[in-house]
């Protein structure tokens, strides 16, 4: 057990330079080239149709996980609300887009895409500030307590977010309004579609608007500042209390998108199936090093391709299973994750 | 304060009244109400009171893992969020080598090794899983072992049930339908008395299942099964390793410094609380007669989390009275209580409110609905007004006042290399 323990701290420790960074990224790409080309030369065109689903879902577990880093990044807290705050985004957009007159079948026009817009900022404020609201009723009378009783709470909050789901729409599935176009353009013997479009498209500009805000904006700066040194941010004059709420904003809101975009993709989702969509999303977080935001986007990425591919090539049923087992594996050998983590070292 | 001695045994302790006073009138109260519970449970029901006796047996397999948790999170301050896995493996070692659930397998072959022996299987198979999976992620931040066990908590189930019937290495675990027709403990004799509601006779063979004596004879079993491991649990805190496990968790630099081995010690708080798991899997599996991969899914790991936080970490009475009160709430109060709420309706003259009508299911329903709500309210109410638990151990209590505690629970940092 001694030198098993012994070996793994060598191994850990040879993986945490540049050198590491290579050979893990390397070792990743080597298993996938493995099991993964023959089946590519097999039949390229379905295996490019697996590539765009993969990178469509992972774009949604990329906004899911985004709330999860930067939450774990500021105060770590493993926030198990998320995945529901991901489907009451979804649960919200409904009555919404009702509201506006769209219905399923409504012709694609300039109109809808804005009053999709306009319902997706909605949403966004709406579950971004019942998320704040949460934090400082649930989280933050807990902050210097004991770190389990607020993970508790997180999940206390859980259920009383599913609950509320539950009693609001019942416990089938509920549909989403089905508005975007099924238009697919053939693309080297697989199709892309509109909707792998816009999923992949709005991700990718959410990202990149959060990445900017927080390496330019002075609210992003705090926060950065916070989860460095929360103490030390506080001396500097940094509002606290004010970052934290900003940051549980900005993540819930993400996730909100993410469910939109979720709604408009697949349609269907049941009150309590954001939580395990939390959990991968967790674990892309964690993939790509927890408080790192592209880190968590490049995650949600690797975790939607390995769904993917997973689902049409091997065990449909063993998604998961790989998926978890790919996190530890990550913890284990590196525990940093691809990117590197943000969080200090205390 | 005084230390209980770590020399003298669990007796001699309780006779000197060295425990502390509050945990030894909670054991009080918890021996007479277990005593008497079976005849509280005839008489509260007229005569039929078996189900309640069952259901106090069922909560007892909550007490063990909760008693097992707490040895992992409550002593060494490890979080574990994927304690199921371990009561999974348990309760599937014993559903494997005692049912015909093999022959149907690539061995061709059924086992029916009795309860007892597979008992202490199911014990060290689940302590070998807990070190496989500790000894390569305990040198991890605190949360990265939370991270790690709740993959392994997903994972475990998951396996059980691909492992069915169709998996490319045949059909060992039974899959979605899980393993039934489970034996039961047998014994070679046993003398049946009032203990039992007969008069005194002796019993031969004595099998659990015979429905004379089913469930009383479960009942006593768990409550046996829980004694043995509370008094083992109580003598492994108030010995050398239970000082450095707190020692670890109150700050692991100190207790490396101190010549602890702390990656060992940790690695031994995992292992012992899953045995602990398999052990209550074990009981689990015999009871029920039936494993299904869904009675190990994240939400029993996490309600065992809550019976330990709740109750209070650490301290051993306090958590046994988090597990019945969580089982309580879990399992009774939300049960029934679209049943309290017609009731009360009734009788305050608003039965109108039981008839549905549109928009509104009847007032039993809409209660029903509520549960998670409510529960969840239970847990974020609870927390809030006592973050440290119901009856938290006097050393956590005092890290809490003078406020150390913020970093200690478990936050516990990879050595410094």
């Amino acid at each position: 057990m001694a030198t098993l323990a012994a070996a793994l701290k060598g191994t850990r420790t040879a993986l945490s330079g540049t050198l590491g960074t290579q050979l893990f990224l390397g070792g990743i790409a080597l298993a996938l080239a493995v099991l993964l080309l023959p089946k590519a030369i097999d039949d390229p065109g379905f295996f490019l149709q697996i590539v765009i689903y993969g990178t469509a879902d992972g774009a949604i577990f990329a906004l899911i996980a985004l709330g999860y880093t930067m939450v774990y990044g500021i105060i770590e807290l493993i926030n198990f609300a998320h995945g529901d705050i991901f489907t009451l985004g979804y649960f919200l957009a409904i009555p919404l887009i009702g509201a506006f007159g769209l219905t399923e079948g409504s012709p694609v026009s300039i109109g809808m895409v804005v009053v999709l817009l306009v319902v997706t900022a909605i949403v966004m404020v709406i579950d971004g500030g019942i998320n704040v609201v949460i934090e400082r009723v649930a989280y933050r009378p807990l902050r210097s307590a004991p770190r389990l009783a607020i993970l508790i709470t997180a999940v206390g909050v859980s259920f009383i977010l599913e609950g509320v789901m539950y009693v609001w729409q019942g416990a089938n599935n509920v549909h989403f309004p089905d508005l975007l176009p099924d238009t697919r353009i053939p693309l080297f013997g697989a199709s892309l579609g509109v909707k792998d479009v816009i999923v992949i498209a709005s991700a990718l500009v959410l990202v990149v608007l959060l990445n900017v805000f927080i390496n330019g904006s002075k609210l992003g700066k705090a926060m950065r500042a916070t989860a460095q040194d929360r103490e030390a941010a506080q001396l500097m004059g940094i509002n606290i209390n004010r970052t934290i709420a900003a940051t549980f904003f900005i993540g819930a809101a993400l996730a909100a998108a993410g469910g939109i975009i979720f709604g408009l993709y697949f349609n269907n989702i049941r009150f309590d199936e954001g939580f395990v969509a939390g959990l991968f999303a967790f674990t892309a977080a964690v993939f790509g090093g927890i408080g790192n935001i592209q880190g968590a986007a490049l995650g949600g990425l690797f975790i939607g391709l390995v769904q993917a591919f997973s689902n049409a090539y091997f065990q449909a049923a063993l998604t998961d299973v790989w998926i978890f087992a790919i996190l530890i594996l990550v913890l284990v050998f590196r525990p940093t994750g691809l990117l590197g983590m943000q969080v200090p070292e205390k | 304060m005084s230390r209980p001695s770590p020399r003298s045994d669990l007796a001699m302790r309780w006779a000197m009244g060295t425990f502390k006073d509050r945990n030894r009138t909670i054991y009080t109260l918890l021996i007479i109400g277990v005593l008497l519970w079976p005849s509280i449970a005839d008489v509260t029901t007229g005569g039929s009171g078996n189900h309640l006796v069952s259901t106090a047996a069922d909560a007892g397999v909550y007490v063990l893992l909760a008693i097992g948790l707490n040895v992992v999170v409550g002593f060494a301050g490890l979080l574990d969020l994927g304690y199921a896995a371990f009561f999974a493996i348990g309760a599937y070692t014993y559903g494997l080598l005692a049912s015909g659930q093999l022959s149907g397998s690539p061995l061709h072959h059924e086992f029916h090794l009795p309860f007892w022996v597979l008992i202490l299987v199911a014990m060290f198979v689940a302590a070998a899983f807990g070190a496989i999976l500790g000894a390569p992620t305990l040198r991890l931040r605190g949360d990265y072992l939370a991270i790690v066990t709740l993959g392994f908590g997903e994972i475990v189930p998951r396996v059980f049930r691909f492992l069915g019937a169709g998996s490319p290495i045949g059909n060992w675990t039974g899959g979605v339908n899980g393993i039934s027709a489970i034996d039961p403990p047998h014994l070679p004799a046993f003398i049946s008395g009032p203990w039992f509601g007969t008069p005194i006779q002796v019993v031969s063979p004595f099998d659990f299942s015979d429905s004379n004596w089913a469930p009383m004879d479960y009942y006593w079993l768990i409550i046996l099964l829980v004694a043995i491991c509370i008094v083992l649990v109580t003598n492994l805190y108030n010995s050398r390793l239970g000082r450095a496990w707190m020692a670890v968790r109150e700050d692991e630099v100190a207790a490396a410094a101190s010549g602890i081995n702390t990656v060992a010690i940790k690695l031994l708080a995992f292992s012992i609380g899953a045995s602990f798991a398999g052990f209550a899997g074990c009981f689990y599996g015999a009871k029920l007669s039936l494993v299904s991969s869904e009675n190990f899914e994240f939400i029993v790991s996490v309600s065992i989390l809550i019976m330990v936080v709740l109750g209070g970490m650490g301290n051993i009475p306090g958590v046994i009275v988090g597990a019945l009160t969580i089982y309580i709430v879990q399992f009774f109060v939300l049960t029934n209580l679209p049943d309290y709420a017609v009731a009360f309706s009734n009788l305050v003259g608003l039965g109108f409110l039981n008839q549905s009508g549109p928009g509104w299911v009847g007032l039993h329903d809409e209660v029903q609905r509520l549960n998670y709500i409510v529960f969840g309210l239970i847990l974020v109410v609870v927390m809030l007004i006592r973050p440290q638990g119901l009856f938290p151990s006097r050393i956590r209590e005092q890290e809490l006042e003078k406020g150390t505690a913020e970093e200690a629970v478990f936050d516990v940092r990879e050595a410094s290399d």
